[in-house]
């Protein structure tokens, strides 16, 4: 076990674990942040997407050990009011069926608009390779990156 | 059509919801702790006055409805509501919806299966709303003295113009909850609904935006400890010894110790199907600990022997065989044919050997498809607390109804000390029926005195079973010289479930026809899955269909609208399970909406069509296949489903359909080796990503003023078939077995 000071979602936190838990289970069992989700913990699905300084990460990969030092968002820092335009466009096309892979798949949108603010269709189909819904919402969540993409 | 009354047994219907009280429907929830948005919008009512089972209006006017079945992405919690607030007369956007607790005394049929939640609730839930809206109505006549027939209700207000009075709902709601439930109530004309019909957002939306605790993994306790289980490495496997000295030395590790989820001498009902029930539980304070030391246990395994599992299926009491043996894909083969041989007739009509004999042209052709996994995104958990007597569990499931039974047999505690909070849903698919894991959640609860929250890895997931059969049927055709279809043979089955409908189309349409079906035992697991058997024998048969049309020249669409023609005429047999004109109507509204007959250059189509869970739907597909890599260009579906109750969260759930469809007919499968499951992830349990799905789905509904019959499942079976009839016209060649993606790339 070991104290690390992590920067998550603009506040400074502490944990005392072992330096190899990833992330995910720090967010999920010790910091009360249950948005992002355990799906494969291999980094297949991506239901457990974060941010690391701004770049789509899968947190059941990332070890604690390797977050001191960086600014960590979650589903739940993404915005103040969960009015983000890409929040707001996943309202608008009312994407979810259950709703489990959401905050993956939004999270890998929001770092796609961040560094590509007008995707194409091959762009959105390459960024979100890592995020499986199961309920098959791709279509929505398609449109939706692309409304979000005029609104950034 | 004429205003109905509900022939409801309404009295007992509303007795019951009035017998619990409003404050434990409160007590029972703990997603009200994490208010949606529209309550942050809305300031909540000082007191909170119940009308009935399903439904409260506060003094403020604000009206909460609680959504009685489980939402797993049908959005069930969205269309329930609605159709309450369509017969209250409410105000949409003042309305609140509560997820309610498992309760067996008010509400009925509280689960997900079978696409039945809006079919069967239809009346219960536009009754509940429609006597609400008289009690109200009631009230206001006798607060203002005037006759109740001039009370007016519309968005959550009560007017009577005569005397010009009006007032918002919850100013009559303290007076109304004192009136004696009215006898009869008339229910709207479905000409005169304002809510249903229109698209409303999901209510979920804002808190799975944003991360909020919705889900049973989300799920959390004071004192709460993790625990996860250790099942054997293969079917056909049973623990014999385990060593966990070492691994109970771990950090945060509270126990490792043996439990035994369904005992041996337990007559297990419908879904309390499981194989592993001697099993190694590992507790401890967070997950990563407890995954780290599930692998630092020492584990012996010896093989099982055959054995009768004692059944009681709703009262029928019997047993299944379940033979000992590791099972490989091979074995299983050959298992299946053998059994292929010695079918038993399930229909007959006519005389099928004769027309075989004089036909001028036989078609024969064998389908196959594998075991599947459900997948659902949220892996198995569930939260459980045995403290003495009472037992609280909380989590996602489908059939919270039936399991409270088996739970309360093997804790021997009764019925009514158990409380189940059902929570969100990460996706269902029939996975969710089976709650062995809430048992064991229960019995390791139990073990360490102490809250729990039982989760399962992938890994346990994908290898625990109850997956969908593996399946097989040939099918025959006989055709005449006139290229008239004579002759039909069935021969289908499965391991371990025969995936027949013998009553199913073409049955009823062809004048000489012959099912015949067998099993398998098989000591891997099985159970529901997506459209449970239709999701197969569509594909079998909308594929064959395909083929013999061509065969005798023909359409592909019109040829099915021909037989179906012919099985209204007259139709052959008894029994024939399904409505000829309903199924010409999809085929009708998705041949018209895809211009057929007038595909673009270089795109391949294929068309396909099914009936099951009471509704119809049928399916356009244009693809092009470039380079050898398969791209799907547009998916058209029809859907006839009745009354559709939330025309976009209806399309949302047809479009899902598509894609699952698309998905599973390509990559999914599940092998064995001695027993072994092969996959056991996603890395190598492929399923459909983003750049697969088709570019455009378009989804069309029948419009009619039919009650509503399913969808969560109808729009599934169909694409398929429409996938393989695609590809051929773009390559071909014919599939008969999946996965697809072993014949061609995607």
């Amino acid at each position: 076990m070991a104290i690390f000071n992590l920067t998550v979602n603009g506040n400074s936190k502490q944990v005392d674990v072992d330096p190899n838990t990833p992330m995910l289970w720090v967010l999920r069992d010790h910091l009360d942040l249950v948005g992002t989700k355990f799906g494969c913990g291999i980094a297949q699905c991506g239901a457990c997407t974060i941010h690391m300084d701004g770049a789509a990460v899968r947190s059941c990969q990332l070890p604690v050990s390797a977050a001191e030092g960086v600014k960590i968002t979650t589903i739940e820092g993404i915005s103040e009011k969960g009015d983000h335009p890409v929040q707001k466009a996943w309202v608008e096309h009312d994407v979810p069926q259950c709703g489990y892979c959401q905050a993956g798949q939004i999270m890998s949108a929001v770092a796609l608009l961040k560094d590509n603010p007008s995707p194409s269709d091959e762009d959105i189909d390459n960024a979100m390779n890592g995020n499986i819904c199961r309920c098959g919402t791709y279509t929505r969540i398609k449109a939706a990156i692309k409304t979000a993409s005029q609104n950034v | 059509m004429q205003n109905q009354f509900s022939n409801l047994s309404r009295r007992s219907f509303l007795k019951s919801s009035a017998l619990a009280g409003g404050g434990l429907l409160l007590s029972f929830s703990w997603l009200a702790g994490c208010k949606p948005n529209t309550e942050e919008l809305l300031t909540l009512p000082e007191e909170w006055f119940r009308m009935n089972g399903y439904i409260r209006i506060g003094d403020n006017g604000v009206i909460t409805i609680m959504s009685p079945n489980p939402e797993g992405g049908q959005n069930i919690k969205t269309s329930m509501p609605m159709i309450v607030a369509e017969e209250l007369d409410a105000d949409w956007s003042k309305v609140i919806v509560e997820q309610a607790p498992l309760d067996t005394e008010n509400f009925t049929r509280q689960f997900i299966g079978g696409s039945q939640a809006i079919r069967v609730g239809w009346t219960p839930l536009r009754t509940a709303g429609a006597t609400a809206r008289l009690l109200l109505m009631q009230a206001a006549a006798k607060s203002w003295n005037v006759p109740v027939s001039e009370i007016k209700t519309e968005n959550g207000f009560l007017n009577h113009q005569s005397s010009n009075k009006k007032a918002h709902y919850g100013e009559l709601a303290s007076l109304a909850a004192t009136l004696p439930i009215p006898e009869e109530v008339t229910l709207k004309n479905p000409s005169d609904f304002k809510l249903i019909g229109t698209s409303k957002k999901n209510v979920d939306v804002p808190k799975i935006i944003t991360g909020k605790p919705l889900f049973g993994i989300d799920y959390k306790k004071e004192g709460m400890k993790i625990a996860m289980i250790i099942q054997p490495p293969a079917f056909g496997m049973k623990l014999k010894s385990f060593d966990a000295s070492q691994a109970k030395r771990m950090p945060g590790i509270v126990d490792i110790f043996q439990v035994k989820s369904l005992q041996d001498d337990y007559k297990r009902t419908f879904f309390d199907t499981v194989q592993f029930t001697d099993l190694i539980a590992v507790v401890g304070n967070s997950t990563w600990e407890v995954m780290n030391a599930k692998k630092a246990v020492e584990l012996e395994y010896e093989l099982m022997e055959s054995y009768e599992e004692k059944r009681d299926m709703f009262g029928r009491e019997g047993s299944r065989f379940v033979p000992g043996g590791l099972e490989s894909d091979d074995s299983q083969e050959q298992k299946m044919q053998e059994a292929s041989k010695n079918a038993r007739v399930q229909r007959k009509d006519g005389d099928p050997e004769t027309a075989f004999a004089r036909a001028s042209q036989i078609i024969e052709r064998t389908y196959t498809a594998p075991f599947l996994v459900h997948n659902c995104m949220e892996p198995m958990n569930f939260f459980a607390h045995v403290n003495g007597d009472k037992v609280h569990c909380a989590g996602p499931l489908q059939k919270p109804e039936l399991t409270e039974q088996a739970l309360s047999n093997r804790l021997g505690i009764p019925v009514e000390n158990i409380e189940i909070e059902m929570t969100r849903l990460g996706g269902g698919y029939g996975r969710r029926s089976y709650a062995h894991w809430l048992i064991e959640a229960a019995v390791i609860s139990q073990k360490v005195n102490a809250p729990i929250k039982l989760i399962y890895t992938r890994e346990d997931d994908m290898t625990a079973g109850i997956y969908r059969s593996r399946y097989q049927i040939t099918y025959r055709a006989a055709l005449d010289e006139n290229n008239d279809l004579i002759g039909f043979h069935i021969n289908g089955g499965g391991l371990p479930e025969n995936p027949l409908h013998p009553n199913r189309f073409p049955a009823g349409a062809v004048e000489n026809y012959l099912v015949e079906g067998w099993e398998v035992p098989s000591n891997v697991t099985t159970g529901s899955f997506r459209a449970p058997r239709s999701n197969f024998n569509a594909s079998a048969e909308q594929s064959f269909l395909d083929e013999v049309a061509e065969a005798a020249g023909k359409d592909p669409l019109e040829f099915r609208i021909e037989l179906l023609k012919k099985a209204k005429a007259k139709p052959i047999g008894e029994n024939n399970d399904y409505d000829p004109d309903r199924y010409i109507g999809v085929l009708e509204l998705v041949k018209n909406k895809s211009d057929w007959g007038k595909q673009e250059n270089g795109i391949s189509r294929g068309v396909s069509a099914y009936f099951c869970h009471n509704s119809y739907a049928a399916q356009v597909m244009d693809l092009k296949v470039e380079n050898g890599q398969v791209a799907i260009q547009k998916v058209i579906t029809a859907v006839d489903c009745g009354i559709v109750v939330n025309p976009d969260a209806a399309k949302n759930l047809c479009e899902g359909a598509v894609i699952d469809g698309i998905g599973t007919a390509m990559f999914g499968e599940q092998t064995f080796e001695k027993g072994v499951p092969k996959n056991k992830n996603f890395d190598t349990y492929r399923m459909i990503r983003m750049k697969e799905a088709p570019k455009k789905i378009e989804t069309y509904f029948v419009e009619n003023n039919v009650d509503p019959t399913g969808l969560g499942e109808p729009a599934y079976p169909p694409v398929f078939a429409a996938l393989a009839n695609s590809l051929y016209q773009a390559t071909g060649k014919r599939i008969y077995n999946q996965p697809f993606s072993k014949q061609i790339s995607f």
